[in-house]
């Protein structure tokens, strides 16, 4: 865990596009938790501090824990272990309902008898809260949401799309301070998943109430977050920017699972300021290294967008000659799966670049922008 | 576009399908000889009932009847007689629906609240509790009689002797509908349980985020969007109690016997003439009653089910 805080210092804000968390006033805190279903783990020692107005993200593989600890954070789940506040408030035996939070589910789980209306008044109506008071709020959701001509349908009458945002109406009538989505676009059609995915970082910039949000989706994790915490077997990997994770994963496990496609790597022996390996030896001259003395066995890893290739690759420190395999032109980009070798590379060119497999290539890069990982270890280096 | 039908040869547009092909003489005849081995009963059953004593003597088990007359239907219903009582079945269908209607509520009542907390409140031993029901319903009934006998007659004893009233379970309509409701409890639950484990989690939690508690996420979410399991339950329900035969003739007495002891009183009764035409009237009129439960609900049910396949 003690990769949690010193990043939060390289955000930045021009890249977040959102607003800035305030480190002095943490909405939520998750200290020591742990679950046990039985005699399985799921989560370990977890600890979360989560700023006012922050848009964290949670992002792993499915069973990772991801989904558990939002349950956890909402009251859903019983903890085994540990303590949750929210708003400086110990929820740890609080009732879902009495925990300030409003949650987005991935099937919408609106309620099929009741019509839209009645789906976004019904907690409300729960808490007592006077009739008027719920007209106003309701129909405050509803502009903003712009689901007001629905107001009367029930959700069997709805699009996709239409239910998702009467789902995120539901929350938004509590006027609650923290917002849980749970994978709440992975039902939808990639289209529509990109204009809510917009619709929900402009409700961000809107309410500026803190959001956690679930995905494994690492588009809507980029996008979306102020910081984003990568989980893996119960525990958090790396909690950091979007950016700092995409250039500085701390891991390997980190590293592949951030970027499409994955990272190249290649593994050798890394000594006196080389890394060398089946496939050559590579300068490792501009990588910061988290410890001066690092070496032995080690991971070297590329991302295929640092890769150059051409007339550009014989300006790079390190080149390498290929032979192209597979081409994906994709319009923008075209992908290559190149061999070097006994290893396969993917490397990200210009999509005008007309590549036929068969071709030789000659594909550079340099240290600044890769990553070693120890290993043993599997940890940055 | 021009005339495309000139140019396309060979197969085109939906694949013709032969109407008498020998897989479908074969699917045919055989419905219809089940149809017939099933119909042919209830044909003679009802032709039966509508003839005079003088003309079933006759024989012709399958003619039509030359002259018909409801005369067997209605000594059937109100004069037929069981020993000194010649009330006919009336008495014995009024009985009936005295004993279902109270069964046929409680049971559903109470195993649909135990099938909803199974499903969505699991606590400390639940699974165990399920089990246990669920094995309730293997035991064949014959081995419970007559524990339940002295179980209905002690439990009596002891609130009559708690309130100093006159207060019996054994032979009582009340002693009845209580062996009705547990026995219809393991299989019930088992459906509702079922039912509501198929019902989305997510519902459920988003209704806890919204502040519902245990009986109004009951009432406001999952009872809404049930309707078909419970007519499948009702459906269940009404016929299994209707036909109940055994717990009738043992747990009650001649005054409060349901409609089926009393359709056996007086069709094996054996003293007189064999009424043929009344003893068929008095079944069909027994039977009547899951029929029209069928052909009701079964519309019911259908609806039921659409209803739930488009939900959000």
């Amino acid at each position: 865990m003690g990769n949690t805080t010193q990043n939060d210092l390289e955000l930045d804000p021009e890249l977040m596009g959102a607003a800035k968390p305030v480190h002095s006033d943490p909405s939520i805190e998750i200290k020591n938790l742990h679950l046990s279903f039985g005699s399985v783990e799921v989560l370990k020692d977890l600890n979360l501090e989560i700023d006012k107005g922050e848009f964290l993200v949670l992002l792993g593989s499915s069973g990772c824990g991801k989904s558990t600890l939002l349950n956890c954070i909402a009251g859903l789940l019983d903890v085994t272990d540990g303590q949750i506040f929210i708003g400086g408030r110990n929820v740890t035996w609080e009732e879902p309902s009495d925990r300030g939070i409003g949650m987005v589910f991935q099937s919408y789980a609106l309620y099929p008898q009741m019509s839209v209306e009645g789906n976004l008044s019904f907690g409300l109506k729960n808490a007592r809260i006077p009739k008027a008071e719920i007209a106003t709020r309701v129909a405050r959701a509803a502009k903003t949401l712009q689901i007001e001509p629905l107001l009367k349908r029930k959700p069997a009458a709805l699009s996709g799309g239409q239910r998702q945002r009467v789902a995120i109406g539901r929350a938004l009538v509590r006027d609650v301070d923290v917002f849980l989505f749970d994978e709440p676009l992975s039902n939808l059609d990639a289209k529509l998943r990109a204009d809510l995915r917009v619709e929900i970082k402009q409700l961000h910039q809107t309410l500026e109430n803190t959001m956690i949000y679930v995905t494994h989706d690492q588009i809507e994790a980029m996008t979306l977050a102020d910081r984003i915490a990568i989980m893996k077997g119960g525990k958090i990997l790396q909690l950091a920017s979007p950016n700092e994770i995409y250039s500085r994963p701390a891991n390997k496990y980190v590293a592949e699972f951030i970027g499409s496609p994955t990272m190249n790597f290649f593994q050798g022996e890394l000594s006196d300021g080389a890394f060398s390996c089946a496939a050559g030896r590579f300068s490792t001259e501009g990588y910061e290294f988290a410890n001066a003395s690092a070496g032995g066995s080690a991971w070297f890893g590329i991302r295929p967008e640092h890769i150059q290739c051409g007339d550009e690759a014989a300006s790079q420190p390190n080149q390498l000659e290929s032979r192209v395999q597979l081409v994906e032109p994709l319009g923008s980009d075209t992908l290559a799966r190149v061999g070097v070798g006994e290893n396969q590379i993917w490397v990200r060119l210009d999509g005008q670049a007309g590549l036929k497999p068969g071709d030789p290539l000659t594909i550079g890069f340099s240290a600044t922008l890769a990553n070693i990982f120890d290993s043993t270890t599997e940890e940055r280096l | 576009m021009t005339d495309l039908s000139t140019t396309l040869t060979g197969p085109r547009g939906p694949k013709p399908r032969k109407r008498l092909s020998p897989a479908n003489i074969m699917l045919y005849s055989t419905l219809f000889v089940a149809a017939v081995y099933y119909l042919l009963p209830l044909y003679v059953m009802v032709v039966t009932s509508l003839k005079g004593m003088p003309e079933i003597r006759l024989g012709n088990v399958f003619a039509l009847p030359v002259e018909i007359t409801f005369e067997p239907w209605v000594k059937a219903w109100s004069e037929a007689c069981t020993g000194i009582n010649c009330e006919g079945l009336s008495r014995g269908f009024w009985n009936s629906v005295r004993i279902m209607v109270p069964s046929v509520i409680i049971s559903i009542v109470i195993a649909s609240v135990n099938g909803y907390a199974l499903a969505n409140w699991k606590f400390k031993g639940s699974e165990v509790f399920f089990t246990i029901l669920i094995f309730g319903a293997f035991i064949p009934y014959q081995v419970m009689i007559y524990p339940i006998v002295i179980l209905l007659r002690e439990t009596g004893d002891l609130i009559a002797a708690a309130t100093g009233t006159n207060f019996r379970l054994m032979g009582t309509l009340g002693g009845l509908v209580i062996v009705h409701s547990i026995f219809g409890m393991p299989i019930l639950t088992l459906l509702f349980r079922n039912y509501f484990a198929s019902v989305p989690e997510e519902l459920f939690k988003a209704a806890r985020v919204d502040g519902a508690g245990f009986w109004s996420i009951y009432f406001k979410v999952m009872l809404p969007m049930s309707l078909p399991i419970f007519v499948v339950a009702i459906i269940l329900q009404v016929t299994g109690i209707w036909n109940d035969f055994l717990f009738g003739v043992i747990y009650t007495k001649p005054e409060i016997y349901p409609m089926t002891v009393q359709l056996n009183n007086i069709v094996n009764s054996v003293q007189g003439v064999k009424e043929y035409n009344v003893n068929m009237a008095a079944t069909l009129l027994t039977g009547l009653v899951p029929l029209v439960i069928y052909f009701v609900s079964g519309k019911l049910f259908v609806r039921g089910i659409a209803a739930g396949a488009v939900k959000g």
